[in-house]
């Protein structure tokens, strides 16, 4: 007998050597560990993009005034050519903090709170699996992102600036911005979107894998909790929708570093001078390329809050969620959909009218499997014994400014309407409806709600409750302004908050009222962050003197991720599960108990001599 | 812990995990290439007419590699079938080929790349085009490979006197169509210019036009998953092979998931050889 | 674990996965030398002039998807594989689809909308 080889103990039982810390959590494969690294970084980076559009509200509401206390330090982190002595933002710097919010907001804090975080703390668990199929991949995932993070942060701090051609990144622009400066703020943005679009790749197969291959025995598919099917869409949406991003990345990092021509026109001339290029590029290609993963991009920014906000209402309800097999279509068809609808968002660029009437067409069918969620999220209160606690005050804020969102975007996705509303404010109104009251929203409510399975204690309920209401009014004092000063014309991503398109005399224009809604809209920003001091202190004060709870199962779920001990060890479930059951059998008529989690045995079976143990 | 079906399939879908993971990352990279060949055929079909080159490259090295990788792709499955009938050293010989056509593949298209940068279009300042590969020897103006334009509007780069000449082995294309179109076998001659008669010259990179600019892209971009592919074909053949001793089902999944990379590589220069040389 | 055979067993390989895999064999050398004569054939048909050069693109394209079915069909046994797999190569390929058609459908010359 040859000895056993002690050189892969990936595939022999392990030893229970107890990991050191850099193992257990810096280069941790767990995914309740990388869960968490995806929350915290995801949340810095929210805060960030919070501040950069808090100081660009400033210039808005005063423009060519200098920034009180932070355009000093501005000006001596980023120097004269960005910020003046006084602390007046450049324009150019007004575009690279506008290009780096959007940025940031999505593809640094939004996506990766979403999908990183919640959904690999919490998937596994759901469909009681021991860990994702792939965690090394999982690690390398997060290990990804964290470069692409660095990468947009170091972009500030180079010769010439942040990318600062919108987060769209249109060509030319993108490519002519920073004149002759190479590498340069787009540089770093491009590759930084590359490491981003690969963390995604890579979590994309894992969770898809994991979904299909590791449900416990009995977990079919429509027994799954909908926060799994919306991961499983989101992931599929991440799937094939980033690749021809990082197809149109390359092409403008060439463009960029390589002086080919794959999105610049023939007989370009910037600044009076012809570009020496080759041109035979087109523009369009770039918009195509990019909208191609932008607009299934919004879904996934918004289906894995629906799933969340779809937890919390079964489960403060104490009743199923009304229904649920329409809800699993409907994420379906939107998954479905959400690729052929792109070109919306390219209206204006000269299309033909029946591709755009195409376009018009499944934009407006994908209207309808959203209104079926929402609604059927709404009946799902009818009836239910509701309780008011942080996390549902936040599932129903969601609600009604899903709604406000969803509905505000019939106008822009109607061609017509579109050519007067594109590029204005109304659109940035409509989708931080659904973004900020909307995702934000969800994110905060999963977080108070599965904050005890993490940590084993409860967030102080009190503060919860001041986060939600100053949070609720202040999002939409920031953004309710938006829409009329989109209807009244103003453009996006002025710098001057609509100053030069002022009326004056007889010259039409933005009247004054409007380009004072700026004051108004910065006053609920700062507002509104400084409403987030009290979640901030609770998030961190309640890790250690948060009320400890007293089960595993605080809330009296009916979901697995409440089956296991607080916090669940490696490997999750301590015996091998079944699952008996849909997820949210609430109130079933005729039990004792108003919740029966989905791995409950149907009969607990008598004990005999034969059988003395309960299993 | 061990992740269930991480070995052995599961029942209902009767797929190990690592089947499904490939599986969908190959999805993911048909979007990936399927994008590039979406923004090839876009560029393409609004160039003018007649001014898409053809023939710019050379067919027979493009269908030696076209063969060498059919070659590979054998090679691989021959690999995996010879594992699965438990002939480990029949699985080395066949895993060695593919690894040793992965390295052919390579060269012949650094060979390629290199022939391309060496190959010159200057545009004299009477209007006449010359054509050709740049002889280094009898050249004396300084000329870098990536840092082209070399001339721009008859301005010399620091360094360069006037009095320099550059020699090509090459041709006088009489017209921009005739420069597109290069009959395949053309007479090439000894051209000599000095350097203050060239108005632009510049080599046949990425930069040169939007076709230099997809091809570069496209076989760059397959080139660097033949690079990925080789290498985890190689770990897995070499400082990994003792797994098979371990774990013998383990490692001929391994193998089997390396492999569909492998053909999936060998799909897209299917499509990329006629597109790119011949068409 | 009890379902890996001990570390120090090869694998035990059944005479039906040997017959199996012989049939396989036979199969992979041919598909090789369709696909050595499907590239001569490429490279030849190229260089025939057709009259219209999209007579060209549409043979080679028809060459070349013959080719690549076979390397997908039968090296990556796509051909027996399961519906799984299907499904998601089903869904590439018509979002693949989409992405292509549409974009050329929306810069289609007579499509474009020119202001004068």
């Amino acid at each position: 007998m040859q000895p056993t080889s002690h050189a892969d103990t990936h595939i022999q039982a392990s030893h229970h050597e107890e990991p050191g810390f850099w193992q257990k959590y810096i280069f941790s494969t767990d995914h309740k560990i990388i869960g968490v690294q995806y929350g915290i970084t995801g949340l810095m980076f929210l805060f960030f993009g919070l501040c950069l559009m808090s100081v660009m509200r400033w210039q808005l509401a005063n423009p060519g005034q200098g920034v009180p206390i932070i355009g000093n330090l501005l000006f001596h982190m980023l120097g004269e050519s960005m910020v003046s002595k006084t602390g007046v933002i450049s324009p150019d710097l007004y575009n690279s903090f506008g290009a780096m919010h959007g940025t940031i907001m999505v593809f640094l804090a939004i996506v990766p709170l979403a999908f990183g975080a919640f959904g690999n703390f919490v998937t596994p668990l759901q469909i009681g699996a021991p860990d994702m199929t792939f965690p090394r991949v999982n690690m390398v995932s997060y290990q990804f992102y964290f470069m692409g993070g660095v990468l947009m942060l170091a972009s500030f701090f180079i010769p010439g600036g942040a990318a600062k051609s919108g987060w769209t990144s249109y060509s030319p622009l993108a490519t002519i911005a920073d004149g002759n400066i190479r590498p340069n703020g787009q540089t770093f943005w491009i590759i930084g979107m590359v490491c981003l679009i690969s963390s995604s790749l890579l979590g994309a197969v894992n969770f898809i894998t994991t979904i299909i291959q590791l449900r416990a025995k009995g977990l079919s598919w429509m027994r799954m909790p909908f926060f799994v099917w919306a991961q499983f869409v989101t992931a599929f949406l991440l799937l094939l929708a980033f690749p021809p991003l990082e197809a149109a990345a390359v092409l403008q990092l060439a463009d960029n570093l390589l002086r080919t021509s794959f999105f610049l026109p023939t007989g370009l001339v910037v600044s009076g001078q012809p570009m020496q290029i080759s041109g035979g590029g087109s523009p369009l290609l770039w918009q195509h390329l990019f909208w191609f993963l932008a607009h299934p991009e919004v879904y996934v920014l918004i289906l894995p809050g629906m799933g969340i906000v779809t937890e919390i209402i079964a489960n403060n309800t104490r009743k199923p969620i009304w229904g649920y097999r329409s809800m699993v279509y409907s994420i379906l068809t939107i998954g479905f959909l959400s690729f052929i609808v792109w070109a919306h968002h390219m209206y204006l660029t000269g299309m033909g009218v029946r591709i755009a009437t195409f376009f018009q067409t499944t934009t407006m069918m994908i209207s309808i499997p959203s209104v079926v969620i929402l609604t059927a999220l709404f009946i799902s209160l009818w009836g239910g014994s509701i309780r008011i606690n942080t996390p549902m005050l936040f599932a129903l804020g969601f609600l009604p400014m899903f709604g406000i969102g969803g509905l505000t975007g019939l106008p822009l996705g109607f061609n017509a309407s579109d050519i007067y509303l594109h590029d204005t404010y109304y659109v940035i109104a409509h989708f931080h409806y659904i973004v900020a009251p909307g995702t934000i929203f969800a994110l905060f409510a999963g977080i108070y709600y599965w904050y005890p399975k993490i940590t084993g204690r409860m967030m102080n309920e009190f503060w919860g409750k001041v986060h939600f209401a100053l949070s609720f009014i202040f999002m939409n004092l920031t953004f309710m302004p938006m829409f009329i000063q989109g209807f009244a014309g103003m453009s996006r991503r002025l710098y001057d908050g609509g100053q030069t398109y002022a009326s004056s005399g007889d010259v039409m224009g933005l009247s004054p009222d409007i380009i004072g809604l700026n004051t108004n809209i910065a006053h609920a920003v700062w507002a509104l962050g400084l409403s987030q001091i009290p979640f901030i202190i609770n998030f961190f004060w309640s890790i250690n003197w948060g009320k400890k709870i007293t089960s595993d199962n605080p809330w009296d779920s009916t979901t697995l991720e409440w089956q296991t001990p607080t916090p669940p060890p490696h490997g999750n479930f301590v015996k091998p599960l079944e699952v008996f059951r849909g997820p949210y059998e609430y109130s079933v008529p005729g039990k004792a108990s108003d919740f029966t989690p989905q791995n409950e045995p149907e009969h607990p079976e008598p004990l005999t001599r034969g059988n003395p143990v309960r299993s | 812990m061990e992740i269930p079906y991480a070995v052995k399939a599961r029942p209902d879908t009767g797929l190990y995990n690592a089947k499904v993971g490939i599986w969908l990352f190959l999805a993911s990279e048909v979007m990936l290439f399927g994008a590039l060949f979406c923004s090839y055929i876009l560029l393409r079909v609004n160039a003018p007419e007649g001014m898409w080159p053809h023939h710019w490259l050379n067919i027979w090295l493009g269908m030696t590699n076209t063969i060498v990788l059919i070659l590979s792709s054998v090679t691989v499955v021959m690999g995996w079938a010879s594992l699965k009938m438990g002939q480990f050293n029949r699985y080395k010989f066949y895993q060695g080929i593919t690894i040793l056509c992965a390295l052919i593949f390579l060269g012949i298209k650094s060979f390629e790349y290199h022939d391309k940068f060496i190959h010159y279009k200057v545009t004299l300042k009477d209007g006449r085009v010359a054509d050709g590969h740049l002889q280094p020897a009898e050249t004396t103006l300084p000329v870098a490979w990536h840092l082209q334009p070399v001339i721009v509007d008859g301005n010399l780069a620091k360094g360069a006197k006037p009095t320099d000449k550059v020699v090509l082995e090459g041709w006088w294309p009489k017209d921009e169509v005739a420069l597109m179109n290069p009959p395949l076998e053309h007479k090439t001659e000894n051209i000599e210019i000095p350097a203050s008669q060239i108005k632009t010259m510049e080599n046949y990179g990425p930069w040169h036009n939007t076709y230099t600019a997809i091809y570069f892209v496209l076989t760059g971009l397959h080139a660097l998953h033949v690079i990925a592919g080789c290498i985890v074909i190689f770990a897995i053949w070499g400082p990994l092979a003792k797994v098979w001793e371990q774990d013998p089902e383990r490692y001929i999944n391994r193998v089997e998931v390396s492999g569909l990379f492998w053909h999936f590589v060998d799909l897209v220069w299917i499509f990329l050889f006629p597109v790119l040389y011949l068409l | 674990m009890s379902d890996h055979p001990s570390p120090t067993q090869t694998l035990p390989v059944d005479p039906h996965t040997v017959e199996e895999m012989r049939h396989h064999i036979r199969r992979y050398l041919i598909v090789g030398v369709a696909l050595a004569i499907g590239t001569a054939l490429t490279v030849w048909a190229s260089l025939i002039n057709f009259g219209s050069r999209e007579i060209n693109v549409v043979v080679a394209l028809v060459i070349a998807s013959a080719k690549g079915f076979l390397v997908a069909g039968f090296f990556m046994h796509l051909i027996s594989e399961k519906k799984m797999i299907y499904a998601v190569l089903g869904f590439t390929a018509f979002f693949f689809a989409g992405l292509l058609f549409l974009t050329l459908w929306s810069m289609a010359h007579d499509n474009l909308i020119h202001i004068r």
